[in-house]
Parts: C-alpha cells; structure tokens; sequence
C-alpha cells in the first residue's frame, strides 16, 4: 500500500490543478455562451465541449495519431526544460531552441537533397540538435562568466532566434522564386512514417528520450550534480561540483533537447519552412515540466495530456462551437493552479502531499534576482 | 504539560511527558539529541499537535492552535537561529508584528524606543534602541530577541540552546539576566547540552532520554557525571583521554594568509601556521574573528586574497574543493544546513556527498546504487545515526542526527587531513564523547587535525598545541597541555594577555 500513498503524493496536486482548470473552464464556457454570444443557458454545454476535446484527442486511431503527433515535441522541451528545473536554472529559452533546432535540420536537410534517408535523417536531425544545443550553449556561457540571469537572456535568445528564421528563410535557404518565401521541402530527410496517416519516427525517439533522461538525472554521477546544484548550490560546491560547467552543460543539454523537438517537427510534420513557422511548444513546455514535477516519467504523462488537449482543439471547435483558444484558457489555469499549490492543497485539505516539486518551485519563485555565480 | 504523547511514523517522540513549571523558575530540559526535547516546546508553542495529553496554564486547561495563539497566551520562544532583520534598528526589530502606532499611518518610533529603554533598565542590561541589528555582536542579538519577548510581556520563555553562540562572558551575562527575569516572577524553560550551565543556572532539571522523562534533579542534589548518565543512559566520560600525541612531519603549512569575506573584507589577515600529522591544532576565538573564512579557503570554498598553503608538500593555494577532496581532506562545516548536508536528499546521497564520484560509489558516469545503500548502512551503524531508514531525507533528522552524517562521512577511510569547524555543535554529551573519541584516534593514526570550535572547553580538551584567533590574525600559539582557561579566555576577547598595551602579542604571531 505503501506505494499507492507515494503515488498519490505525486500526482494529487497535478490532477487536482488539472480538475479544477476544467470546472473554471466550464464555467468561462457557460459566461461565454449566454453572457457574450446571448444564447439560451445550456448547462451542458461544457460538458458537450469537454466530451468533443476527448473525442478528437483520443475518439479514434487518427487523433490519438495526432495526439503523439503533438505530444513528441512537448516531451523533447518539457525533458529539457525539466533538467534546467532540476539544476536550478529556469530556462525560458524553448521557444528559440526549438526555432533554431527547426533550422538546423532544414539547413542539412537542404544540403542533402541528394542523399538516402538513412544518411540525411540523423544528419538532419544532429544538425537540430547541435544548433538547439548552441542556442543553449550560449545563455549557459553567459551566466557561467559573468552571472548574467538565465531568465533574461534566453528570453532575449528567443526574439534573436525569430529573426534569424525570418532572415535564413527569405535568404540563404529561399527557394529561388517563392513567395512568400520558403525553404526546399527536407525530401529525403523526412522522418519515416511509423504508423497512422503521420505518426513519424519521431514520436518513437521522444518516448525513448524519456528513459535516458531519467537514467541521466537518477543513475549517473552528472546527473546527481544536476540535482545537487538546484536542491542546495552551495553544499553542490562543497561536494566538489564546478557550478560553471554544470551550468553549461546543463543549458546545452536543454537546448539540444528543444531543438531535438523542433527538428522532428520540420523534419516530420511541417517538412518545409516559411517566415510564418511559429510555436507555442517552448512555452507549454515549462507547464509541462511543472506538471511533470521536472521527472521525466511525470512529464512523459503531462506532455500527453497537453498534446491530447491540442490535438482535441480544433475537433471541439467544429463538433461543438467552442473556440480552440479554450485550450490555452485551460492551460493557463493549470499553470495558476499549480504555481498556487500551497492553496490549493489548503483548500482541499491535502495533507502530506507536495505540490510543484521543490526544486522547480524554488526556481521559478525564487531564481530571478539571486546573484549570479560568480 | 500533562501525558504529552507525540508520535511520528517509526518513533514516538513523546512518550507520556509530564512537566510542570512554576512561576519564577528556571527550569532546564536535558536530553540527548533527538530525545524529543525540540518536539516538547513545538507542543507547547502550537507548532504540534499532541496525540495525547494536555497543556495546562494556572490550572485551565487550553488548546494551543498555532505560534500565534502562544504568544497570546504569554508564552515565547527563543530561538538557536536568531530571527532579526539586520538592516533594521533594535526598537525596529522588537516591535516588528507589534506596532505601536503614533496614529494610523505612522509607527510611534519614539515610544517604542522609550519603552526598550525602560525594559532594559529594568532588568539591567544596555541596549541602544537606535542602533542597526547588523552592527551588534552576537550576545547583544541575542539580547534583543529577549528583549522582544519582554517587549509582549512574556510570562513563559522557551529558550533552546541560548549560549551556543556565545563567549564565556556573554554567557555569564545572559544567565544574569535570566535570573533577573526569574525573579520579576516570569518561568524560563532552558533547552542545553551543557550540564555545567544547567547546574549553574536552573532551579529544577528535567532528563528527557528517548521521549520519556527519566528524572528530575535540583542542582544541589546532583552533579555533571550522575546527569550525563541520565541522559545517555549509561556511563559517559565527560573528558577524554587524549593521550600522548607523536607529531610527526609537516602534513599542511599555511604562509601569510589573507582571504576576504563576502562583502570584500579583508578577515584573515596574514595567517602563518602549520600542523604535523598525527597532531591536533585548536584554533580557539570568539565567533567571527575569520575562523570560518580561513577554513572555506582551505578547503577551495573561498579564494585565497594572498599567501600559500601546502598539503603534504605539495601547493595547494587556491585549489577546487574536488582536488582538496582527492587529495583525503576530510572537512565538516560549521554550517551543515549551508554547506553539508542537502536536505530535500536522503541519507544515502548526504553519506557520500563529497565521495559521489569515487570509488565503488561510482563506475565511470555510473551511480552504483547498491554500494551507497551498503556504505550507508554501515555508517548509520555505527555512528548511532538515528533515524528509520537509510531512504528518509535529511531534513527528517535532528539537528545533532544531521550532525553524526557529515561526521560519518567526512572521517571515513584515510584521511590526511581533517578540518573541523565547531564539529560537534549541537550535539549531547554522549555523541560529543563519541566524537571527540574519533578525532583522537584519527589523529593516532596519523591524521593531521585543524580543529576550530567556539566551545573553548573542546578546544582545551582536544588541541595539542593551541593557536588563539582574533581579528583576523592568530595572536598566540600555547602547549594544549599547559593553557590556561583564563589566559586563552582573555587572549580570545582581547587579543592580548596585557589589557594595557592591545596587539603586543599580535606583531609576534
């Protein structure tokens, strides 16, 4: 029994946060409906809405294809934003470490139009992941000389890695002739298709992503001075870990892992680049490594609920008339919940159960403004 | 306290407490560490609830819902911790929670300091109620955190180890004013280790061995040996027999050492010293005078602003805390929240934290999990580590418990030099027998031994030869055997044995 009480412990917070987000969101749903669009008051209409965001996730094999299809990437970035949590580094940089991962296999795969796939495929895919894992590099470097916070520089890191897209596709690696202007299509570096109408092998390298991270972070000395540095800085130091190189690898290593989720999103799904390929994976990634208690085996399950949810959006909104924005609605109540999990667990008489993991909430709340290494 | 009964899942903390405290008396609770004194007073100030048993005040029998509601009912505690703001005023810091308002926007600053005047008076100490926190020495904070339980008109003060921090002297002024406070007719509960304070200073001591009372002695009736039994349940030897020592060659040497703090202050201040293997040096002086500072540099945790250190022959200036390690440097901290232990982790990880990376605890990049558990054990064994499993977190653990891990830890195999900063604070006299029995043999076995504590008693008991430290410089080195308290005593306060002419000694360190 002593097992299932642990468990509860783990998951009570989450599942609570992700209950109460759907109520909240029943209730906007009902406002929404009568209030602004002066419809009749329909009682069931959240729970028509909510019954048509399942079915599209998971109602049949092509959306639960498209669920993984969504969920891929989210693991990739919420593993790499998880490890920052776990060193103590709060790593808002998804957003420019998957763009950039995108261009990196869209500039290989552009250069081995020629090739067979069982070259241009792990090429393409390395040349996301070294570029995501540059993007990384870079802030990690930054605070590891001159303390500068990681918040502040992978938010800046984000907006370079939008304009440095926007210039790469309308100039190195534009069609000659296309407008708007587009890249080659990745040809023969396009992940092979597994199952379904477009579940590509990259779905299958995130689920084994999840194993090794957790091996990393559980089982190796590296990753006991990961976990070390964000639980307690300076016994870490004390221990004998180099807080700078722990700090560099750490951000490389997260980087890599978010450019490894938007290299198998140009490399599976998109498969040619414009200057309007957006993302909202970086961002969802931090909810999801919180969600996750920054455990890869948590986040393994908050990456599916987050990809079912967006995969559910669009079916919700034609099956049911509710705006795909609710999703983002819900997401920011999880988030809220979550990050509010001392009252929340006051509120619902939770005892003995812990909310976000320590390490994470000592990050977010506490990281901005301590002083740099130095 | 009546039938006070606390159980935790594995131990029961609390077995069936009675205590009684009368008005006007001091009243000391003894116990080892982990016995369940800490448990008791977190009763009592609403910090627990009991399973069982009740809480009476003259005689009413009340439900103590949280601090809050302690204080409200006249009862106050004292931290170990002191819990002061150091950038704000004395009057600032008493009144902190307990406005007194000039009227609904404005603190009445004046009357607040009128009233810390009169208090202090009243009981006979000084105080400067405009003075910033951050500028007084430790016994003066310590004053000020008493002073805000006079300040809400305390009737019943808890004070959990008062004298941890201080010099003999701040001692004696502590205790004079608690007796002061005694006989206004307040009850003071005073939480020690140190039976010759208790004997000293209570009226009535109180043993707690294992959650349960094992007895009540008055002073007069009873002596430092009977009550050290008591509370360990056996026979302890108060002092240890530390032999003769056979200094052999010159295991680490330190040529004008200067290191900073972390304001940029120079605090160590040209420091020359070295220690032979198979040798103890103390390193006595009131807290703050660079002790700590020195060490971290030792050790890698803080830069050396000038001067060498060579371990073993070897340069070492400057070196990381990994190569200190490698090179067998035991090190216990005094801060072991700080520096120790990492306390969200269990037993297992804090028993190898500085050994992680090495062998069999480590195969390449690998953890071997299986070794840690094994070694763990096997240090929980026999260190008397109490706890229920070698998986809990340390943050589960008393403070002496927390304590025992890094001792364990830090004197495992070979160690060519071991730097101890205050190694057995907080610590019952029974692991602190224990303790001192361990550094004795670590120096037999040829161990080169850097003590420094501010419990000048250990420092007397253990060093062979004695190095004073004040204000950044070691103002005397004296035969362990020979030193005289007084001398070291005055040497640590003034730096010098000739109040008249201050730093004579200094010049000749």
């Amino acid at each position: 029994m002593g097992w299932i009480r642990y468990l509860w412990q783990l998951v009570a917070v989450p599942l609570a946060s992700f209950v109460l987000a759907l109520l909240v969101g029943a209730i906007v749903i009902i406002l929404s409906s009568t209030v602004i669009l002066k419809n009749p008051f329909d009682p069931t209409l959240p729970l028509t809405a909510y019954v048509a965001l399942a079915q599209g996730a998971v109602g049949d094999f092509n959306s639960v294809v498209t669920t993984l299809v969504l969920t891929a990437p989210l693991i990739f970035a919420g593993l790499g934003v998880g490890i920052g949590f776990r060193a103590g580094l709060f790593n808002i940089g998804g957003q420019g470490q998957f763009l950039m991962g995108a261009v990196g296999s869209v500039w290989v795969a552009a250069y081995m139009q020629n090739s067979p796939a069982a070259i241009a495929v792990p090429a393409a895919l390395l040349g996301g992941a070294l570029v995501g894992a540059a993007w990384g590099f870079i802030p990690g470097i930054l605070k590891a000389t001159s303390g500068a916070h990681e918040v502040v520089t992978t938010i800046m890191m984000n907006y370079i890695a939008l304009a440095s897209l926007a210039w790469i596709v309308k100039g190195p690696l534009k069609v000659a002739g296309s407008n708007p202007p587009t890249t080659v299509d990745v040809g023969p570096a396009s992940l092979p298709i597994l199952f379904g109408r477009n579940g590509h092998l990259g779905i299958l390298l995130a689920f084994l992503a999840v194993p090794i991270a957790w091996y990393l972070l559980f089982r190796t000395t590296r990753g006991f001075e990961i976990r070390a540095t964000g639980s307690n800085p300076e016994a870490a130091r004390y221990a004998g870990v180099n807080p700078r190189l722990l700090i560099v690898l750490t951000m490389t290593l997260a980087g890599m892992l978010a450019g490894l989720a938007g290299a198998i999103t140009i490399l599976g799904v998109s498969h040619r680049m414009n200057t309007t390929f957006q993302t909202k994976v970086g961002f969802d990634a931090i909810t999801v490594a919180l969600l996750g208690r920054s455990n890869p085996i948590g986040i393994l399950f908050a990456a599916l609920l987050f990809g079912a949810l967006r995969a559910g959006a669009a079916p919700m909104q034609i099956n049911a008339g509710i705006p795909v924005e609710l999703v983002d609605f819900l997401e920011a109540l999880i988030l809220l919940f979550l990050i509010a999990n001392v009252v929340l667990r006051r509120l619902l008489r939770l005892r003995g159960v812990t909310g976000v993991a320590q390490a994470d909430f000592q990050t977010i709340t506490r990281s901005y403004g301590r002083e740099g290494v130095t | 306290m009546r039938g006070i009964t606390k159980r935790y899942p594995g131990v029961v903390a609390n077995d069936h407490i009675d205590l009684d405290l009368r008005r006007g008396e001091i009243h000391a609770l003894l116990g080892e560490n982990g016995a369940g004194k800490t448990t008791l007073m977190n009763i009592l100030y609403g910090l627990a609830v009991p399973d069982e048993g009740e809480i009476l005040i003259d005689g009413n029998p009340v439900h103590i819902t949280g601090p809050s509601d302690a204080i409200a009912r006249g009862i106050e505690m004292v931290h170990q911790h002191f819990m002061l703001i150091p950038v704000l005023t004395v009057a600032e810091n008493v009144v902190l929670g307990e406005e007194t308002m000039a009227n609904r926007i404005f603190l009445d600053q004046r009357e607040a300091s009128r009233r810390i005047r009169d208090l202090a008076k009243r009981f006979g100490f000084e105080l400067d109620p405009d003075a910033k926190v951050e500028s007084l020495s430790v016994g003066q904070q310590q004053r000020v955190e008493i002073l805000k339980t006079l300040y809400r008109d305390a009737q019943i003060l808890v004070l959990d180890e008062p004298t941890a921090v201080l010099t003999p002297a701040e001692t004696e002024e502590i205790f004079a004013l608690l007796r002061n406070l005694a006989k206004d007719g307040r009850s003071i509960i005073f939480i020690s280790h140190k039976l010759n304070e208790v004997l000293e200073l209570a009226d009535r001591i109180t043993v707690i061995r294992r959650g349960k009372v094992v007895g009540e002695r008055r002073p007069a009736g009873t002596n430092e040996k009977e009550l050290a039994e008591m509370m360990v349940g056996r026979s302890v030897q108060l002092t240890v027999d530390r032999g003769v020592s056979h200094p052999k060659e010159v295991m680490l040497k330190v040529e004008g050492l200067h290191v900073k703090d972390d304001r940029g202050a120079e605090v160590v201040r040209g420091v020359d010293f070295e220690i032979r293997r198979g040798e103890i040096l103390g390193i006595a002086g009131v807290a703050g005078n660079g002790q700590d500072e020195l060490v971290d540099s030792l050790n890698g945790l803080r830069r050396v602003a000038a001067g060498r250190v060579w371990l073993n022959g070897k340069d070492v200036t400057g070196a990381s805390p990994r190569t200190v390690n490698e090179a067998a440097v035991g090190y216990v901290p005094a801060d072991r929240h700080r520096f120790g232990l990492i306390l969200g982790f269990p037993l297992t990880d804090n028993l190898v934290l500085t050994t992680y990376c090495q062998r069999p605890f480590a195969r390449g990049i690998l953890r071997d999990n299986r070794a840690i558990l094994e070694a763990s054990r096997q240090r929980i064994r026999e260190y008397d580590i109490r706890t229920p499993s070698p998986e809990v977190p340390a943050q589960t653990l008393s403070g002496g418990n927390q304590q025992k891990v890094v001792v364990a830890r830090e004197f495992d195999g070979n160690k060519t030099l071991l730097v101890l900063d205050q190694p057995t604070r907080g610590l019952d006299v029974g692991s602190i027998e224990f303790i001192h029995k361990r550094i004795i043999e670590k120096r037999d076995a040829g161990t080169a031994v850097l003590l420094v504590s501010a419990e000048l008693d250990e420092v007397l008991e253990l060093s062979d030869r004695i190095a004073v430290m004040f204000r950044g410089k070691l103002v005397a080195f004296v035969d362990g055997r020979t030193a005289d308290r007084n001398q070291v005593g005055l040497l640590m306060a003034t730096g010098t044995t000739e109040v008249e002419a201050p730093d004579a000694h200094g010049a000749s360190a």
